[in-house]
């Protein structure tokens, strides 16, 4: 009866756990607005030319046309043609979570051919999970309980926050990095993070970097990969290498996988080790939800391994790619295509973007160019960045992601992705980059005239607004109705 | 465990205090039949002792005897656990394998905040890490390592416990076979797929196509009485996930769900693991036929409340894993009326749906829901094609509810478990073909009828009865008959014969928190008609031995 009475005082009561009522899941970030901005209008170069076009995902499809040529002259790989189907009762009833064991080989086998043959992978450490975001997730149910914090270099790739810390309860702390030195990782910004987090009396279980970086596109040095090794070995705990897009490194210097370090140095405890892997970028196959744990830990193996069971990949698609990336010729092709492919398209949007004075951070690896467009902001805060990222998406029709959606520290930085459109979406993306710069400079000369002719209100207005005007001299805002926080902002 | 407590009830009315600590101690740790005979001796010689008057020889007699006979018992124990590693000798590797969960590995693995210096998993990795102690597990393990085969390895061990359907893959190969253009990935003129549609990133909880022909494949399942509304599907790479997430969905750390019992072994991994959520099982009794009683859900439900521990939902399969029953529309009536009562969800687990091979017509808890007035939010629905289709390696469960917010997250939740895209498609057009899958349904069916009639006969010549059931890959055997202590100890030395001696896997009841002891999930759908003598003739070589 009480509780009958309880149902109807709280008639709409959704009685879900605080998991589902939540927002752990991170989706309401400038990052999603994007996509959802794009998805409500989506660029058609004939159907839809003034839609926005998505530079916010980091897909790789500039390569998908050589693996659907293989799989049109490999039909036995397939379970689901002539030759191939004879496989079909083995692989239909396959649900073992340790995954085909010819699966496992041909990915070992494909790990070290990726990290330039340089490093072995044994077939027994290579853990399945649901992508890449499953296997960060995985680990971070291994190896930290609900409070315990993992510790991870800004800016980095915005659905940590929910892979990371959504289901497992677990924390991200930031390790500030800076524009000042290219936003390299340094152990005293490591060290303050890691004080922090002991000050604020919260264990820290592990330090986990993206090598490459998303959304930096930088790979870590030797000796940056040392460090980190020697700093958590010497705390006693976990570094989780997220080398993902370690196939995309495009040109040099050569990717150096933590793999290398744990094999050069015998006083590494290798059990700390761990890496995250997939083929959802260097491959282009984010469809096929194929995510690695590969862990030096053999508590950590089977415990990963037990997890598997609730992301585990469809036996078809193992049995797939087991033949695809056990064919040495095709991989060793294909990867060097992805580098080409990549460098070229690389060259030509970093040079455009170049012509009209956009500076990209120096990279040489990823599916992304992190752009500068500080020299752009009104104003030299997150507002500032959000409100010159609204003029993008709206006004530019182009889905970037800005800087503080991956919490970076400083504004002004976007991520942009180059390589899921084709060359004429590409085309049409860069000339309203281009033609926004133009008129924005216009707009920015116009201004300044102007300013120069109202000499009295330029005295009466608040200190903040003439560091900022000195600071990005060229520039005032570019008019559009859709930006209508022009100037409370600056009153604030 | 239950003879224990005669002997508790006799030492309270014996003074002779020295020994009873002794014995409670000893005597209940080598179980089975010890404890009582050694009182069955004692009190009455202790009687004859004390009658002929000798007060000090009356105590110090029974003393001297009962540790003796301590010894004798010590020395005799054929499954003591030693301190040397498990012996070589098959009878007891398991039942060592039982009792030694390495406790000295666990507490290493949890060892308290920053004290030696050791890096350390999670509590609840480290928990997830430890070695198997189910039956359940470690049976499955030792079919793996030395399966049965009729030439090549007639002593491997006879997979009998995992519920894995093999009766029907040819229909599904035959599909394939001549609808290849259709599902072939890669190819766009022979009209297959194109490679951009299945690499490339897709909606993590399910391509809309799939989701229309699996609401459709449902509604076939249930031969037409329900239609499934496509937009209220989640689709999970498997049922595990998909039970995972909802329990995620529904229920915080420390929150309970009621679930009858005997009940699906895998649900202590897939929902306790890392959800935190708490399984009470509800005992069903075989004097009911294993049916679920609203009064016992009650009772589990106030005692849960009295502990503090919130339940949030019933959980239940329809059609019952291990039993095969089928749930009668009153009781789905019960359950609807509980749920509404304790404002509760109630999750209906129909993944057999569709594999009946009984009289009794399965129904939905959609279909009730359809015809009543019922407060449709809270009730769930978790499906798969690893039974009904018998695709487990395709990894694909469903999530069907009624709640939007459910539906809500569990879509963002699936993220962490959606399924490959080239197995969506090519689902897509086999499930589509509803000439096919109702085909494959009937004949599915009929097989499925034809192996448990073999089979549940084969059991019944040499004396074991099954619960009559209507669904499922396996019946529900009693064999308390055969057990020497009528416990979880003396169910688990029978069920260590049947896969060392008799080399065959089955599950145990206490593996499925049965409450009565004796009883054992038979699988026969990995099994071949040639088979089931030889299973039967091996299991005949246990109970005739009895």
């Amino acid at each position: 009866m009480e509780l009958a009475v309880e149902l109807r005082r709280e008639p709409n009561s959704p009685l879900l756990s605080k998991m589902a009522t939540s927002d752990g899941h991170g989706e309401n970030s400038s990052y999603f607005d994007g996509w959802k901005a794009y998805d409500c209008d989506p660029f058609h170069p004939t159907s839809n030319p003034e839609g926005v076009i998505q530079l916010g995902l980091a897909e790789n499809q500039l390569c998908l046309d050589p693996i659907q040529e293989w799989i049109k002259n490999n039909p036995k790989a397939s379970i689901c043609t002539e030759v191939g189907v004879s496989e079909f009762k083995n692989i239909a009833n396959f649900q073992d979570y340790h995954g085909l064991r010819v699966f496992r080989e041909a990915v070992a086998k494909f790990m070290r051919k990726v990290r330039g043959g340089r490093s072995d992978f044994h077939p027994d450490r290579i853990v399945m999970s649901g992508g890449a975001t499953g296997a960060a997730e995985v680990i971070a149910f291994c190896l930290a309980d609900p409070g315990e914090a993992f510790l991870v270099p800004t800016p980095y790739y915005p659905a940590f926050d929910r892979d990371l810390r959504w289901r497992t309860g677990i924390q991200v702390l930031p390790i500030q990095c800076k524009s000042s030195n290219h936003f390299k990782i340094t152990r005293t910004a490591l060290e303050s993070a890691y004080e922090k987090a002991q000050k604020a009396n919260v264990r820290v279980k592990a330090v986990m970097v993206a090598n490459p970086s998303n959304p930096l596109g930088t790979i870590l040095d030797r000796e940056t990969l040392r460090m980190l090794v020697n700093f958590t070995n010497g705390k006693r705990i976990h570094l989780i290498c997220d080398e993902i897009f370690a196939g995309t490194v495009f040109k040099d210097p050569q990717f150096v996988s933590v793999s290398e370090i744990v094999d050069e140095d015998p006083n590494c405890d290798r059990s700390l080790i761990h890496i995250t892997y997939s083929l959802s970028k260097d491959l282009g196959l984010p469809g096929f939800r194929v995510g690695v744990v590969y862990s030096y830990n053999d508590t950590v193996v089977r415990c990963a391994r037990r997890m598997s069971s609730f992301g585990l990949v469809s036996s078809q698609t193992q049995y797939l790619l087991a033949s695809m990336l056990s064919d040495d010729e095709f991989t060793t092709k294909l990867i060097e295509e992805v580098r080409r492919r990549l460098s070229k398209r690389h060259e030509l949007f970093t040079s455009r973007l170049a012509k009209v004075g956009i500076q990209c951070l120096e990279s040489n690896a990823g599916l992304f160019c992190w752009m500068d467009l500080r020299r752009l902001l009104k104003e030299f805060t997150v507002e500032g960045e959000l409100e010159l990222w609204r003029v993008i998406i709206n006004d530019v029709k182009l889905n970037v992601s800005p800087g503080s959606s991956f919490h970076c520290h400083e504004p002004g930085w976007f991520r942009v992705c180059f390589a899921n459109m084709d060359d004429e979406t590409m085309d049409v993306a860069l000339g309203r980059i281009e033609s926004f710069v133009l008129r924005t400079k216009e707009a920015a000369v116009q201004a300044k005239k102007k300013k120069w002719k109202q000499d009295g209100l330029r005295l009466s207005l608040p200190r903040r607004f003439e560091d900022m005007a000195t600071m990005t001299s060229s520039l005032m805002s570019p008019h559009s109705p859709l930006v209508p926080a022009t100037t409370s902002a600056l009153v604030v | 465990m239950t003879r224990a407590l005669p002997l508790d009830s006799d030492d309270a009315d014996d003074h002779s205090a020295p020994p009873r600590s002794h014995a409670g101690g000893s005597v209940a740790g080598a179980g089975s039949g010890g404890g009582g005979t050694a009182m069955r001796i004692i009190v009455p010689l202790q009687g004859v002792v004390q009658g002929r008057g000798g007060l000090v020889l009356g105590s110090l007699i029974p003393c001297a005897l009962f540790y003796f006979l301590q010894l004798y018992l010590k020395r005799n124990r054929p499954s003591s656990p030693s301190p040397s590693p498990p012996s070589p000798s098959p009878s007891s590797s398991n039942l060592s394998e039982l009792s030694a969960i390495p406790r000295s590995l666990s507490r290493g693995l949890i060892s308290p905040r920053g004290s030696s210096g050791r890096a350390s998993l999670s509590s609840r990795g480290a928990a997830i890490a430890r070695p198997d102690d189910c039956p359940y597990y470690i049976g499955f393990k030792r079919c793996v390592d030395d399966p049965y085969h009729p030439s090549s390895n007639p002593d491997g061990i006879m997979q009998l416990g995992l519920a894995e359907n093999q009766l029907s893959l040819d229909l599904v190969r035959d599909w394939l076979e001549s609808n290849l253009k259709e599902s072939f990935p890669g190819d766009k003129e022979t009209g297959g797929l194109s490679i951009r549609g299945l690499a490339t990133y897709q909606p993590y909880d399910g391509l809309m196509d799939l989701k229309m022909a699996m609401a459709g494949f449902m509604g076939q399942v249930l031969q037409g009485s329900v239609s499934f509304n496509p937009s209220q599907i989640i689709l999970t790479a498997g049922a595990t996930p998909a039970i995972e997430t909802l329990s995620f969905c529904l229920a915080d750390p420390g929150n309970a769900f009621l679930v009858p019992s005997p009940y699906y072994p895998g649900w202590n991994r897939d929902i306790k693991w890392r959800t935190g959520v708490e399984l009470i099982p509800v005992p069903c009794r075989s004097t009911d036929n294993f049916n679920i009683s609203i009064a016992a859900l009650d009772r589990a439900y106030n005692q849960a409340k009295k502990r503090g521990v919130k339940v949030r939902a019933v959980l239940v399969s329809n059609p019952t894993n291990p039993v095969g029953n089928i749930l009668s529309q009153e009781t789905m009536y019960g359950l609807l009326d509980f749920a509404t009562e304790k404002n509760i969800h109630l999750i209906s687990d129909e993944i057999f749906a569709g594999s009946t091979h009984g009289s009794n017509k399965f129904v939905s808890i959609a279909e009730v829901l359809d015809a009543e007035g019922f407060d449709r939010s809270r009730v769930h629905i978790i499906y798969g094609l690893s039974k009904d289709l018998s695709l487990p390696g395709f990894r694909v469960g469903v999530i069907y509810s009624y709640n939007e917010h459910v539906l809500a997250a569990a879509a963002k939740l699936a993220r962490f478990s959606s399924i490959s895209a080239t197995t969506q498609w090519l689902l897509v057009s086999m499930l589509s073909d509803t000439k096919f899958i109702s085909e494959y349904l009937e004949i599915n069916r009929e097989r499925l009828r034809k192996m448990y009639a073999l089979f549940v006969g084969g059991l019944k010549r040499i004396g074991i009865e099954c619960t009559s059931s209507s669904a499922g890959f396996y019946c529900w055997a009693d064999m308390s008959k055969f057990i020497r202590s009528y416990s979880e100890k003396g169910e688990l030395k029978l069920w260590d014969k049947l896969l060392n001696v008799a080399r065959i896997n089955v599950t145990p009841g206490s593996a499925c928190h049965c409450i009565e002891p004796g009883w054992f999930r038979c699988c026969f759908t990995t099994l071949t008609e040639k088979d089931i003598p030889v299973v039967v003739e091996r299991i005949s070589r246990i109970t005739e031995s009895h």
